[in-house]
């Protein structure tokens, strides 16, 4: 799960972390007065959607009065946000972070994240903060300062020191940087986040270290012990049928093609996904009914799918391990029967029982192209998909 | 032979009693498994499908030397009990639960390797050696003995795989579902390694998917120590970046984790990438035939 920077903002300084005064806006009144509040100086005011890149698309803009923060946050709030990140629809932007200008005299890279191929949490620093970390990866390896951290635990003194005299601290600035490390580490696991990225941090003119952007990922597996994360969820952040699919147990993220895919396995669903593609067609989106693959949610899913209007075509394929073809088979009639899918379907199930699914299906009445093998049922799309 | 598990493997079951547990033992016995305990707290002293119940790990080993465990316990609680058939000296714990907290799995991992256990998933549908031991939640009959190992991160997709290699007779040695989790128990290479000594492997099918870089690692491994053929296969090549796959660990973050750099990395190894799923049995027949 993602939040919000204004929310990671919030939470750094829970944790002691230095960030610069402000608050959140849904208007741009709110944005006047809050900028207002912060006293004399330049404030900034920063568009809140779950992505990357908003400075570049215009979401984020400086203002030197209260009345200019009022017009930067007309112009953000209501403004669709497209980044390099977002895809095309882009995001819709409803709140705006306002706060006090920083005088920056350099800029760090400071995080900590779960990393895969170490199977641990890593912290990782660099002095080349400010820019897209994978870009410094490649360009600047040697910026780049990496250490791991056992479960639990705390880095070492030597290990905290490595991280920031590679980031060119001295003096009271590495005591500081101490402190930043040792914070984010302990929010990272208390509250059981994935990624505590700070980008950048920036070293102000006056000395200190403050966090100008951070990102915070959390483990969705962790929510049900973690409620006061939880309770951060921007729901408004993710597509509308993705919400609605996942509140109904189902795992679908919409795509840009043509031909609808249901089917039970994350690995297979993707693998479907490929075959579509291969077949001439694009898929339309992942949808993993799970195990089950009860009637209700093939009947959920059938619906998910033809909500989007570029679906022409539906391929099912399922696996039937465990779960009979038999009863699976009653279940795609029945589910089929209730939401009258008025686009070609193609059904190719597989597994136990299969002989009996096939022949529940064809006595179904059922309108559909029935697929044996996974060839066959590519080519079967890449029939339908010529007519598209 | 075959790997990690046979028909001597004494296995004991976490969670024997709950619905999951119970329906699946119940098909473990049934295919010839050789269940001897089952755990469920509080429950000790009682039997389940024939299986003796005890209260914990530690006195199931005592009494039936039970050295393999199978995790069938909620989420939330699954880690704890498999740490607990770690130091109970159970020699390795299969997983199936999804949604276990990463930051448990974390300590868990350092756990098993401090009492040297051996563990497999989390979120994966188990081992088996066809003929002899199903330990976990596969369709047993799609299996057939024979002499291809499969090794995969995901389970429906390798049901698939062995699906079409039995269909043209082409039978397996074990097959290990390593999970679809970003941290878990044994890896490619871990289990690559054990299908290297074993006699009775002859070829190897790796089944991956987007997502960290599980898949490279095993590529550069398979190119300087691994003898024997190896198939591959990617899902995902039509996933978006950013987007979690139904797995959690299947995402591609940035540039890493994209399904065409690792079909790349198993290629220059000189492993054979089956691009079209429906293309596999056909392709590892025409290669190894029978």
């Amino acid at each position: 799960m993602n939040i919000h920077e204004y929310q990671a903002k919030q939470l750094l300084k829970k944790y002691c972390i230095a960030v610069p005064d402000g608050n959140v806006a849904t208007t741009p009144e709110e944005a006047r007065t809050i900028a207002e509040s912060l006293g004399p100086g330049k404030s900034v005011i920063k568009a809140q959607v779950h992505t990357g890149g908003r400075g570049k698309a215009g979401g984020v803009l400086v203002a030197a009065t209260g009345e200019e923060a009022f017009q930067a946050a007309k112009k953000i709030i209501g403004m669709t946000l497209v980044t390099n990140q977002t895809g095309p629809a882009g995001k819709l932007v409803r709140k705006v972070w306002v706060e006090r200008a920083t005088a920056i005299a350099r800029e760090l890279y400071l995080a900590v994240v779960l990393d895969r191929t170490a199977q641990k949490l890593a912290v990782i620093a660099s002095p080349q903060g400010g820019m897209d970390i994978e870009e410094v990866a490649a360009s600047h390896p040697e910026l780049i300062f990496t250490t791991h951290v056992s479960p639990g635990q705390q880095l070492w003194p030597f290990q905290t020191q490595k991280l920031l005299h590679g980031c060119g601290l001295d003096g009271a600035q590495v005591q500081a940087g101490t402190g930043i490390i040792a914070n984010l580490v302990r929010l990272a696991w208390e509250k059981e986040a994935t990624l505590v990225e700070i980008n950048p941090l920036a070293v102000t003119n006056d000395g200190s270290l403050v966090a100008l952007d951070a990102k915070i990922n959390f483990d969705d597996s962790s929510l049900s012990r973690q409620p006061a994360i939880a309770a951060l969820d921007d729901i408004d952040q993710t597509d509308a049928l993705e919400l609605e699919a996942k509140q109904n147990g189902l795992n679908y993220v919409r795509l840009n093609g043509n031909v609808g895919t249901m089917v039970n396995g994350a690995g297979l669903a993707m693998a479907t996904m490929d075959i579509i593609k291969m077949a001439g067609a694009e898929p339309a989106n992942f949808l993993d009914v799970g195990g089950g693959a009860s009637e209700d949610a093939i009947a959920k899913g059938f619906e998910i799918i033809l909500r989007d209007k570029n679906v022409g075509a539906i391929l099912f394929n399922v696996f039937g391990g465990i779960l009979r073809c038999d009863i699976l088979a009653s279940g795609i009639v029945a589910a089929a029967k209730r939401v009258k899918p008025k686009v070609p379907l193609i059904i190719r199930i597989e597994g136990t029982n299969v002989q009996e699914g096939r022949a529940i299906l064809a006595k179904s009445g059922l309108d559909f192209t029935m697929a044996g093998s996974m060839k066959d049922a590519a080519e079967k799309i890449a029939k339908v998909a010529s007519t598209l | 032979m075959s790997i990690l598990v046979n028909k001597e493997t004494r296995i004991v079951v976490q969670g024997i009693t709950g619905r999951e547990g119970m329906f699946h033992t119940e098909k473990m016995i049934e295919y010839g498994t050789n269940v001897v305990a089952g755990v469920t707290p509080g429950k000790g002293g009682q039997t389940a499908l024939g299986v003796p119940v005890f209260n914990n790990v530690f006195d199931a080993v005592k009494e039936t030397q039970a050295d393999v465990s199978i995790v069938f316990v909620p989420a939330r609680f699954a880690a704890d009990a498999a740490c607990e058939a770690s130091e109970a000296g159970i020699r390795l714990v299969v997983v199936i639960a999804e949604h276990i907290p990463v930051m448990d799995m974390m300590r868990a991992k350092a756990f098993f390797k401090e009492h040297g256990t051996l563990m497999i998933g989390p979120n994966c549908p188990g081992i088996i050696t066809p003929g002899e031991c199903k330990l976990g939640i596969m369709p047993g009959y799609i299996h057939k003995k024979g002499t291809i190992g499969i090794i995969s991160r995901s389970g429906t997709l390798t049901y698939e795989v062995v699906h079409q290699l039995t269909s043209v007779g082409i039978g397996q040695s074990t097959c290990i579902g390593i999970g679809g989790d970003p941290i878990g128990g044994m890896n490619f290479i871990d289990l690559l390694k054990l299908f290297n000594e074993d006699s009775q492997t002859g070829a190897v099918c790796l089944i991956g998917e987007i997502g960290g870089d599980a898949e490279e690692q095993a590529a550069e491994y398979i190119q300087e120590h691994f003898k024997k053929p190896v198939f591959g296969f990617i899902a995902g090549l039509t996933a978006p970046p950013g987007k979690r796959m139904g797995h959690a660990g299947a995402i591609i973050s940035g540039s890493k984790g994209k399904a065409g750099n690792k079909i790349e990395a198993l290629e220059r190894a000189g492993i054979t990438v089956v691009r079209n799923l429906g293309d596999f049995g056909a392709i590892v027949e025409k290669s190894i035939g029978h």
